[in-house]
């Protein structure tokens, strides 16, 4: 790399967090510390049925085993000093009317700072076509487009809500996909969770929407652990999107999110994340501890779960999006790109578990990693003994900027059927010379040239997005780009 | 006297890597002309194109270049562009996923608003393209496909010659666009360069055959060696190298250039 680019490189590294201010706002804070008192004040906060306590109750007690086993997963390649977890503050919510009926009754502060963040929750401003339940530290503030929705059949609101509306398929779903006892973070956040987006899309309706839910953590200190399902019965389709930015501070802050997702007979789910959460400054100050838990069960025969994920904020993000593909014909995908620059640590992918029989998985990997950061993929691709006529086709891409990053990928392949067809291919590659000498010839500038590269490596990945993330992820990039998508 | 030379190069020397290529060079380029520029392998030809477009590799030791009478080597390689030096490349890169048309497009504007004129739109510009795709033979199909993904040699080549012919640049640098073409791209190749033939651009045709020679006449062909230029004649030299091969003219005492 030339001089300049060098200059470039850490002209990207120093790029601003647009999002990193804090919203003054009141709110109704727990103390810090993990206990049962905590776990029953959450959910008498949230007027939850007895049985949901008990679920939570039980998830505590599990998470203490765990702590007390002192079995904390170290596998990640990720490197951070051990969390505190009676330090943190496990339920935080602005203060507002209790229960609010229409948006106008809404907090003009958090209007405000949704705005500020480009999403507009207020009635004539509204993205078109894309329904937005917005998420402020524990609790969902405001849902759009709710009763457009419900005409036809569609339920689209906050956890909470959902909770006295639907309970009987909350109690249905809940945990089937990740079970309490899954994996730690899990765990814990089957204990603590607080608000997130809910779903249902009855069956045979295609939802005339994107549902799209925004998350923002705001009060310093505190944890974020939402929870969200996502139900397509049988023959629906419905294209999720979830955003998240968070303020600039100091100190470390966790976010532990489960989401579960549920594909019965012929229905379709397409979940996409623009994860954007402060990622810490140059030297590794602050940023949030990313580690989520998604998976999708593909529970119907030809039903088909797609991930689609542009990671760029976050301290360290541990995640990786899954798909069981129960049914038979069922088809998963995952589509990703994870960038991660300065002292970012990624280490992201997903698994793949087939089951059914003549079930197809596609995965698409894209990590850039730039100054200082870490960027691996880890997948599993799995093979039940039953999935006859399985497929898979796995493509790991790493692109390098500068010298002192790192790239890592960590495929493992369990195939238990002779009958199974699996591909997989990786590269690593640097920004070439010769590329970026290709573009300056031509006129480009620099900054241009080395977004136009990277825009143009992770294309395969953008191109899944919604249009309107597709733009945001773009730009998220470090890219101002009209037109390379598509 | 009297006109500005649109290139005037004295006495260059350049390093790529660790040997000094081009030792002591001169060549004047005035607007309107074609010169060809043949030697053999490792005589400098492609660093001298380099050094013109700026390639941080090349390393500049002496002389001087000077390009409508300002010193070229303190500009860097976009800026270059921007003035109307067009290099095409011997080895075009492929940058998968960038839109060829994109590129095409972004490079074209920047031109554009360089010179101070509006840019241009989608349609716009596909419009100019198709004007230009015809004059260079190249399939449309190609221009939604990532730069140089997947392209052949020769579709490589055609697409150099269709950025060039979209540019529109003060002085075009070929080095070696025609090697290894069939005769139908070298067709191509030497109507995109004719095409732009006019009083005020100018072309440097680097080549190591006489053939791309019938068809762009150069005004000029000179044999670089050793990194000098050892003779400058006009096309009858050109015949006179394929004739005798280039080991004549090796001890030969070098002359740039026909006084005017």
């Amino acid at each position: 790399m030339s001089e300049s680019s060098d200059a470039l490189l850490e002209k990207l590294s120093n790029r601003d967090y647009q999002y990193g201010f804090v919203t003054d706002i009141d709110s109704d804070q727990a103390p810090p510390g993990l206990n049962e008192d905590i776990v029953r004040l959450i959910s008498a906060k949230k007027e939850e049925p007895g049985w949901l306590l008990d679920w939570r109750l039980k998830a505590l007690a599990r998470f203490f085993e765990l702590l007390e086993q002192d079995v904390e997963p170290t596998w990640a390649n990720v490197d951070y000093p051990k969390i505190n977890f009676q330090d943190i503050i496990y339920y935080s919510a602005p203060k507002q009317a209790e229960k609010i009926d229409s948006l106008d009754e809404v907090d003009p502060d958090l209007l405000a700072t949704y705005e500020k963040l480009g999403i507009s929750l207020t009635e004539q401003k509204r993205l078109h076509g894309i329904a937005v339940d917005a998420v402020f530290d524990s609790v969902s503030v405001a849902t759009t487009f709710k009763a457009e929705l419900e005409q036809q059949g569609i339920i689209f609101c906050s956890f909470s809500e959902a909770v006295g509306r639907c309970p009987e398929l909350i109690q249905e779903y809940l945990g089937s996909v990740v079970p309490i006892s899954d994996n730690f973070y899990a765990t814990l956040n089957s204990a603590v969770f607080t608000d997130g987006s809910f779903a249902y899309i009855p069956k045979g309706v295609r939802c005339p929407m994107e549902l799209s839910t925004y998350f923002r953590i705001n009060a310093a200190n505190t944890g974020q652990f939402e929870r969200t399902l996502l139900i397509a019965d049988e023959g629906s389709h419905v294209s999720y999107l979830e955003g998240c930015t968070a303020p600039m501070r100091d100190e470390n802050q966790l976010h532990a999110a489960v989401v579960e997702l549920v594909a019965l007979d012929d229905a379709e789910i397409k979940y996409s994340t623009v994860q954007n959460w402060y990622p810490g400054d140059k030297n590794g100050v602050g940023g949030i501890y990313n580690f989520v838990t998604k998976r999708g069960a593909c529970r119907g025969k030809r039903s088909k779960i797609s991930w689609t994920q542009v990671e760029t904020g976050s301290a360290i993000t541990w995640k990786y999006p899954s798909c069981l593909l129960q049914g038979d014909d069922s088809v998963g995908e995952f589509y990703s790109v994870a960038m991660t620059n300065n002292l970012q640590q990624a280490d992201t992918g997903t698994k793949m578990i087939h089951i059914g029989k003549r079930t197809k998985s596609t995965i698409i990997s894209k990590g850039i990693s730039i100054g200082r950061s870490q960027n691996t993929y880890r997948g599993l691709v799995r093979i039940q003994p039953g999935a006859t006529g399985a497929r898979n086709y796995s493509q790991c891409d790493s692109l390098l900027l500068g010298e002192e990053c790192g790239a890592h990928t960590f495929p493992y392949l369990e195939v238990k059927n002779s009958s199974a067809t699996v591909e997989h291919e990786a590269t690593t590659s640097k920004i070439g010379e010769d590329q970026l000498f290709y573009c300056l010839q031509r006129g480009i500038s620099e900054e241009d040239a080395i977004s136009m590269i990277v825009n143009g490596f992770c294309k395969q990945v953008l191109r899944e997005l919604p249009m309107e993330f597709a733009v945001e992820a773009q730009n998220l990039l470090g890219l101002s780009l009209e037109g390379s998508v598509g | 006297m009297g006109e500005t030379p649109l290139l005037e190069i004295q006495g260059l020397r350049a390093r790529a890597g660790d040997a000094e290529v081009l030792q002591g060079l001169d060549l004047i380029v005035q607007p309107g002309e074609v010169h060809a520029i043949m030697g053999p392998n490792g005589s400098g030809k492609s660093t001298l194109a380099n050094v013109l477009a700026g390639r941080p590799s090349v390393e500049v030791t002496g002389g001087s270049v000077l390009y409508q009478g300002n010193d070229l080597t303190t500009l860097v390689p976009e800026d270059r562009a921007k003035e109307g030096i067009f290099l095409a490349f011997q080895y075009p890169v492929e940058i998968p996923g960038v839109a060829n048309a994109y590129f095409m497009k972004a490079a074209l504007n920047v031109a554009r608003t360089h010179r101070g004129e509006p840019e241009l739109d989608g349609m716009d510009f596909l419009e100019f393209a198709r004007e230009k795709m015809k004059l260079v033979g190249f399939d449309e199909k190609l221009l939604n496909r990532g730069i140089n993904e997947g392209f052949s040699g020769g579709e490589k080549k055609r697409n150099e010659i269709l950025q060039m012919a979209i540019l529109e640049p003060r002085l075009a640098i070929l080095d070696e666009t025609d090697s290894g073409l069939d005769i139908d791209a070298l067709r191509v190749v030497a109507d995109g360069v004719n095409a732009l033939r006019s009083p005020e651009r100018a072309a440097i045709v680097i080549t190591h055959y006489q053939r791309l020679l019938e068809y762009v006449v150069p005004d000029f062909v000179h044999v670089l060696a050793d990194g000098r230029i050892v003779r400058s004649g006009d096309r009858e030299l050109a015949l006179e190298l394929e004739e005798r091969g280039y080991a004549w003219l090796e001890d030969a005492p070098g002359e740039t250039r026909a006084p005017l």
